[in-house]
């Protein structure tokens, strides 16, 4: 069964700036429930001796040398910005703070 | 603001026991950003050391940093920490417009260094160790400039500024464990930890460790258990700690606040409080989020570090020496007393004696010279831009008053010279003729001179009242306009009225 709750889509939803309504809210749960237990079932097969992976490709360290190379021109940056004051991006007050 | 009751600190301290926890942020001074070749410079103009990766432009991808990978290893080493055999970067989500891409590139259940420890030796000489958890590598937040509104805060404000220079910067932030039994101790201890990690990082040259630039970060948690209880208290964590007196200052104020509101019957919000500078107070800011609510994943666009044992070695050998280390090797090598090398660690001294020993002073010298007449002068300049002295002119300083050229008050009047920019001490003595009247000749004068003034002390001293040679003495260095040697002009006096 799933173990995941609407309370907890709808805190997710919040967390992810996602309006969603009560139907979606409902659905989604639903189908984050199979998930779940897809994944839970992958869970019970893998044993201790298989490490997690984040990456099908067992690749590392993957370096660049620290050598400064081109960046993007200030004007080219913003030009795409809905608002800037000429160098930097314009937002609107957000209250929060810096994490 | 409306400001909040203080407990007086010593009460709070009979009261409750502070419980004590830092997170530091550690900017690198590697040539690029963490993860994209765009230039790591502080004050350049807003949004010109920017790539795509840095504004997370769709299509662009992050690339780690070898050198900063080399200089975090080089830090958990010198934090006595164990570099993990495989490390990783996972993504820290949240909604804030620091960091374009809408997370941070940060390291969760896989730092690159955990379990490490710190010496922190206090100003009275009390020392602690600070077990650090870990210390892991991820990329700072670009400005937010807020405008509108009184304050410049971001209460009132109209909109904000964002300039991404320092988005992507690397960043290692070094998390200790809870830290009990600092007791009295615990803002000083605070004060002197931060300065214990910045001395760390200068002395690998891996930041520039400028607090007041951001190079050198302090979140300092509080909190306070009543005495005899077991139960720990809810901890705030404090941010924009911008020097070390503002981390002592912080955590005292962060005691004294709880403890007031513990004692009114009230409960402590486990939230982040912003320290004011001006205000000298801390202010509630957010909530503090669950770990959870940051939604970490492993960085899909990132592979694992794994770095090379050999690596590890290499860094490990060529650390230097910690600075716990080289005041003990310091003060044993100079001989000082515990309070004698105490006045000159509090004064942030060590550095100029050492040098000035190596240019050739004895160390009781070289620190006579540093905490006695050149802090009166540097306290004497205060405001203006201070005084500007090496080691090396002290070291000479000190070698024309071995020689016998200066005495004590002639050096202090060279001295001066030498801090109002008027050259070395051998030239100023020079070209101001300081240099002490070692011309028996000269100085045979002006005793006679002296003596046949005042033939009354002259009979003393033939009476064998030796003490009256003090009137002809002064009379001579008064002569000499003090630039004699007071111990042979006494002798040359005696000598003479034998003789006369």
């Amino acid at each position: 069964m799933s173990d995941i709750s609407a309370e907890q889509v709808r805190h997710l939803a919040n967390l992810a700036r996602i309006d969603l309504s009560d139907a979606e809210i409902a659905t989604m749960t639903t189908e984050l429930g199979q998930i779940m237990e897809a994944v839970a079932s992958v869970q019970a097969v893998a044993t201790p001796d298989v490490p997690a992976t984040s990456h099908p490709i067992p690749l590392k360290n993957v370096y660049r040398p620290d050598v400064v190379a081109d960046v993007i021109p200030t004007d080219k940056a913003l030009a795409s910005a809905p608002e800037h004051d000429g160098s930097r991006f314009k937002v609107s007050a957000i209250l929060g703070e810096e994490q | 603001m409306a400001k909040a009751k203080l407990m007086d600190y010593d009460k709070a301290l009979e009261l409750f026991e502070p419980v004590l926890g830092f997170e530091v942020h550690v900017e690198l001074s590697t040539k690029t950003k963490m993860f994209s070749a765009a230039p790591n410079n502080f004050g350049s103009e807003p949004n010109t050391n920017i790539t795509p990766t840095c504004l997370g432009l769709p299509g662009s991808l992050p690339v780690v940093n070898e050198e900063a990978v080399r200089y975090s290893i080089s830090l958990g080493l010198a934090l006595d920490c164990e570099i993990a055999e495989s490390s990783s970067f996972a993504r820290k989500n949240y909604f804030y417009p620091d960091l374009a891409k809408n997370y941070q590139i940060s390291q969760f259940d896989e730092p690159i260094a955990i379990n490490g420890n710190v010496e922190v030796e206090l100003p009275n000489g009390r020392v602690f160790q600070i077990d650090i958890e870990r210390a892991h590598m991820e990329e700072d937040a670009g400005k937010l400039t807020h405008v509108g509104g009184s304050t410049g805060r971001i209460q009132g404000a109209e909109y904000s500024l964002v300039d991404y220079n320092r988005a992507g910067v690397p960043l290692v932030e070094i998390v200790t464990r809870m830290i009990e039994g600092a007791e009295h101790d615990a803002p000083e201890l605070a004060k002197a930890y931060v300065a214990t990690i910045r001395d760390i990082v200068l002395a690998l040259g891996i930041s520039d460790a400028k607090m007041e630039r951001g190079n050198l970060r302090c979140d300092a948690n509080v909190s306070l258990r009543p005495r005899g209880s077991d139960k720990l208290g809810t901890r705030t964590e404090t941010k924009n700690v911008n020097s070390l007196r503002s981390v002592e200052r912080a955590v005292r104020y962060e005691i004294q606040r709880q403890a007031q509101i513990l004692a009114d019957g009230g409960t402590i919000i486990q939230e982040t409080r912003h320290w004011h500078e001006d205000t000298g107070a801390t202010s509630a800011g957010r909530p503090k989020s669950d770990a959870d609510d940051y939604r970490y994943f492993p960085e899909p666009d990132l592979l694992p570090v794994v770095p090379d044992p050999a690596l590890i070695e290499d860094l490990r050998a060529a650390l230097p020496e910690k600075p716990a280390e080289r005041r003990r090797r310091l003060k044993a090598d100079w001989g000082f007393t515990d309070l004698e090398f105490q006045d000159v660690v509090n004064s942030g001294l060590l550095n100029e004696i050492t040098e000035t020993v190596a240019a050739g002073a004895t160390p009781q010298a070289a620190r006579k010279w540093w905490t006695g007449e050149i802090a009166r002068l540097a306290n004497a300049a205060e405001g203006d831009a201070g005084i500007d002295i090496t080691p090396a002119q002290v070291a000479e300083l000190q070698q024309l008053v071995n020689e016998g050229t200066l005495t004590d008050r002639l050096a202090r009047q060279v001295l001066e010279a030498v801090a109002a920019g008027e050259g070395s001490p051998r030239k100023i003595v020079e070209t101001k003729g300081l240099a002490v009247v070692s011309d028996d000749g000269a100085l045979i004068a002006a005793i006679d001179e002296a003596l046949s003034a005042q033939p009354d002390v002259l009979e003393k001293i033939k009476d064998g009242k030796v003490q009256a040679a003090g009137a002809v003495i002064g009379a001579v260095m008064k002569a000499m306009q003090g630039k004699a040697d007071a111990a042979r002009v006494r002798e040359l006096v005696l000598e003479r009225a034998a003789a006369l």
